[in-house]
């Protein structure tokens, strides 16, 4: 499962991909002061040290299906991603050493994007398709200060790749009609980066967490970039050659609580800020000197989550949430490589405990978009003139995933 | 788990995967989201000449025919409501050039060469695309019917002409046939226009009659035969529209004919493109002087009192500045103008095909001063008389522009006064019939005048650069066909209540450039 690879569709603001655990994503992808599994790993390390037994393993894997729809009412016209499925997963490993210290092993896909719209549809300038992955691989640490306090954290190391395909304007192309098109790829890309929560524990039932992911910036260095159906003339002079260009994977900051209310039900809450706006603009920087700027000018983004846990039998627990997502893409930067507006998900899942050491957790995300009118307006053309592209977006997006808890 | 609950949830979840696609509150990918009003777009047949078929840069080939403006209408209209495949008579190629057997019989399309100068200034020249080998056989039959029933070079009454798909008619003199009718005639006897009856067509357009004219003004205006008596066109177009509608398409729309001065191939170099400096100025006013000296004393040889003679001879002192003149033309010898030549006025034009390089190289359009004309001028300068040969050496140099190189003023009003009537024809069986009427000269003055603006800038008539006329100066670039599609759309609309889309001109590319080319 691990090494199928993640595949995943840009579903939380920009390129996030919110599926870092079933348990959690049942309950509104909340987390970081909820401790259950070592789903912690991802969410808040400083709670791993709370897990009962000495080995506790989380691992798992999601299917995203998602679809956008294009359409222009004024010309006609009309466009479907035809999206493979996004494979997120994780795995996650706690070993306590003592009451007061642990460590563990995390791998999670909290980046990528695969979108595909139809060849040389109407905005195929912008982006035919892309396909986004970033695999974190981080050891973590988890260190009890206090009866009441817990620090948490680890180094990351992330592997990704990006293949990314546009036309090269909106009307060129060779002799027989076919249009120019340029496709750049980079794999290997690897960059260091870490993460570090703290989980403060109020009263015997609620608990306080907070947990930072640092920025990464992706580096992708003499890249492969590959030009097609090029008319034979000076005035396209373009010719196979290298590329670097820089993806911000952006920092992320989360504070959350969660509250025992009884021994059946679990309240949590996570409030999420994701840093992007440091993803000014997608800048590609040819061999030749040539520079693709591509302005995206994103704005830092929150996110509301709600989840609750209902332990229905020792064997059964059930869960559900919600999320509100606000869009980091701003008015008229409505790119269609990560067309997003603001969404909701809704949630819910399930744990069943098949053995004492072994349950089965599965969960359902279910994603909302309104339909919005939106365009990307900072396309600029071969004759230096500005085009706006717009029309009207809808997507749908639905997760379901599944994963196991060993405990030993 | 038995089999039969395995499917059962299989289905389940095929369920719900279709119901999570996106749908929207107006989906215009169904077909109630447009409204073909009181118009059936269900079979729809163009009829018309080479604007129709999509012809372009000198040729038709596959792509111009893909963004010909009834494709694009039939794209849209099939936005609005069930239609029939719109069929078209492809090329084999996108080189263009058409072969009859073994022999070619026109020559590939034209595309936009692209070299530097020394300063590295890109200079660009349309030329013939000799990227491949032409291979469109005439002589191979397609299959028809074909909705797309356009025929580069017809003019209104070819479209009555039985046998004007006929191959043998290829080798007529003067032919009697079409090759581009001959690939996708029903039958050797066929005309274009039964083949299109014979559709029952529920949706027509025709824009024909552009040819009617045409071909008196890229010729210069040589043959006034050349055009279409109107009387006739009215004759030929009024059975052409009454046979359509009779044929059961009541629904249609039909398209006037550009004034041939909005299009670049007579406007593109302009009339005063003699440009001249100090000395060059100085020396042709002074050649003319010595004209019209010369003149003189010719005509009162012949027993011209002085006076009289040297008022006639006066219209040959022409006079040249430095910059900008225009040229010196051929016009016929009379009484009043007895050598037949004068400047070129104001609105005359010149063709696309003159031969630019004979300007500053023979005089052309002005005068080809060789060393023994000179030496005359020196004689004349110094007060000696020449010889009558001498004389006839100076007046032989003058070197006006030819008639078929021009459209004077005269000839200008013949197409003019021609295109006015065709056009009046065409507006009255539109509202006769109750079929919309496009303005296509009103678009092309816009486009010529002030351009049309659209999401990157403007649609000019510029040669070259304008985006609205290929590489010939005569057709229009994919994205002047589209300007042509929504123009029809919205005159569609206002006729028949129907709301078909307009299409987004800025997705339709312009010409062609390509540096796979011959001399």
């Amino acid at each position: 499962m691990v090494f199928a690879l993640a595949g995943a569709i840009t579903y939380a603001g920009g390129y996030r991909v919110g599926v870092q655990g079933q348990r959690a994503l049942a309950m509104g992808h909340t987390g970081v002061a909820v401790v259950n599994s070592a789903e912690l790993g991802f969410f808040n390390p400083a709670g791993l040290v709370y897990l009962e037994n000495q080995l506790t393993i989380s691992a798992g894997v999601s299917a995203v299906f998602s679809e956008v729809a294009w359409q222009n009412e004024t010309t006609g016209e009309n466009a479907r991603t035809d999206n493979p499925a996004g494979t997120p997963f994780y795995f996650n490993a706690s070993y306590k050493l003592n009451d007061n210290l642990a460590v563990g092993l995390s791998v999670y896909t909290p980046y990528g994007s695969t979108v595909k719209w139809e060849d040389d549809w109407a905005g195929s300038h912008l982006t035919n398709d892309i396909e986004l992955q970033a695999i974190y691989i981080q050891p973590l640490i988890s260190y009890k200060i206090a009866d009441f306090l817990s620090i948490g954290g680890g180094p990351i190391y992330v592997t990704g790749s990006v293949n990314f395909s546009r036309n090269l304007s909106r009307t060129l192309t060779d002799i027989d009609g076919n249009r120019s098109s340029v496709t750049i790829d980079a794999s290997g890309v690897n960059e260091w980066g870490w993460s570090a929560g703290a989980l403060f524990t109020a009263t015997e039932d609620l608990r306080i967490g907070i947990n930072y992911r640092s920025e990464i910036i992706m580096k992708a260095e003499d890249g492969d970039a590959d030009f097609e159906n090029i008319p034979n003339t000076p005035l396209a002079p373009f010719s196979d050659t290298t590329f670097n260009a820089e993806l911000p994977l952006p920092a992320e900051l989360t504070v959350g609580l969660s509250y025992q209310l009884n021994s059946k039900w679990l309240l949590a809450f996570d409030f999420n800020r994701a840093f992007w706006g440091v993803y000014e603009s997608l800048d590609i920087e040819f061999a030749n000197g040539t520079v693709s700027g591509n302005p995206r000018a994103y704005e830092d983004a929150n996110t509301w989550r709600f989840g609750a846990q209902y332990t229905a039998t020792d064997k059964l627990t059930l869960r559900a949430g919600y999320y509100y997502d606000d869009t980091p893409v701003q008015d008229g930067y409505f790119a269609p490589e990560t067309p997003r507006n603001d969404s909701m998900g809704f949630t819910a899942g399930l744990s069943l405990d098949v053995t004492s050491k072994l349950a089965i957790d599965a969960s359902f995300a279910y994603l909302r978009f309104d339909e919005v009118d939106a365009s990307y307006d900072y396309y600029v053309d071969e004759n230096n003139q500005t085009v706006p592209f717009g029309g009207t977006y809808k997507s749908v997006v639905f997760i379901p995933g599944i994963g196991v808890t060993y405990k030993l | 788990m038995n089999m039969r609950n395995y499917i059962k949830y299989i289905g389940i979840l095929a369920l719900g995967m279709v119901a999570c696609e996106p749908e929207f509150d107006n989906p215009i990918d169904e077909q109630e989201a447009y409204n073909n009003g009181e118009a059936d777009f269900s079979n729809y047949v163009a009829l018309g000449n080479s604007l129709t078929a999509g012809y372009a840069d000198n040729a038709l080939y596959i792509t111009g025919q893909e963004n010909s403006y009834p494709n694009i209408l039939a794209q849209q209209f099939a936005k609005v409501q069930e239609t029939q495949e719109f069929r078209i008579p492809y090329m084999a190629d996108n080189a263009g050039g058409l072969l009859a057997g073994e022999q070619q019989i026109a020559s590939n399309r034209l595309v936009l060469e692209t070299l530097f100068d020394e300063n590295g200034e890109p200079v660009q020249t349309p030329k013939v695309y000799t990227g491949m080998a032409p291979t469109t056989n005439v002589l191979n039959k397609l299959t028809g019917p074909f909705n797309n029933m356009g025929v580069p070079g017809a003019r209104s009454y070819h479209l009555l002409a039985p046998g004007y798909g006929n191959p043998a008619g290829l080798m007529e003199d003067p032919a009697t046939a079409n090759p581009y009718f001959v690939r996708f005639a029903s039958s050797p006897q066929a005309s274009v226009l039964e083949d299109a009856v014979a559709q029952q067509p529920t949706f027509f357009s025709l824009w024909i009659g552009n040819n009617d004219v045409l071909g008196y003004a890229t010729s210069g205006g040589v043959d006034e035969a050349e055009i279409t008596d109107p009387e006739m066109f009215t004759g030929v177009y009024t059975q052409l529209v009454s046979g359509l509608v009779q044929s059961g398409a009541e629904e249609g729309v039909l398209i006037n004919i550009p004034d041939v001065t909005d299009v670049p191939f007579f406007t593109t170099i302009p009339n005063n493109a003699l440009v001249l400096s100090a000395e060059q100025a100085a020396n042709l006013t002074g050649f003319f002087q010595a004209v019209a000296g010369i003149f003189t004393q010719v005509l009162m040889q012949q027993q011209v009192p002085q006076e009289q003679a040297a008022q006639i001879a006066s219209q040959y002192e022409l006079t040249f500045s430095e910059g900008p003149n225009r040229f010196v033309i051929d016009v016929p010898e009379t009484q009043t103008n007895p050598l037949g030549f004068r400047q070129m006025t104001e609105e005359e034009l010149l063709l696309f095909t003159i031969d630019r390089t004979a300007i500053p190289t023979q005089g052309y359009g002005s005068a080809a001063v060789s060393p023994q004309v000179m030496q005359v001028l020196g004689i004349l300068q110094q007060g000696g008389q020449p010889t009558p040969e001498q004389a006839q050496l100076v007046l032989d140099a003058v070197n006006g522009i030819d008639d078929k190189d021009a459209l004077d003023t005269q000839e200008i009003q013949n197409i003019r006064n021609a295109t006015a009537k065709y056009n009046e024809t065409i507006l009255n069986l539109a509202q006769a019939n109750g079929l919309a009427h496009v303005d296509a000269a009103a678009l092309l003055n816009r486009v010529a005048t002030e351009g049309i603006s659209f999401d990157a800038g403007m649609v000019t008539s510029t040669f070259g650069s304008g985006g609205a006329f290929s590489l010939d100066g005569i057709h229009l670039t994919p994205r002047g066909y589209a300007l042509v599609a929504n123009e029809i759309i919205e005159e569609i609309n206002a006729t028949y209540n129907s709301e078909v889309p307009t299409v987004n001109v800025g997705n339709y590319g312009t010409v062609t450039p390509s540096n796979e080319v011959g001399n």
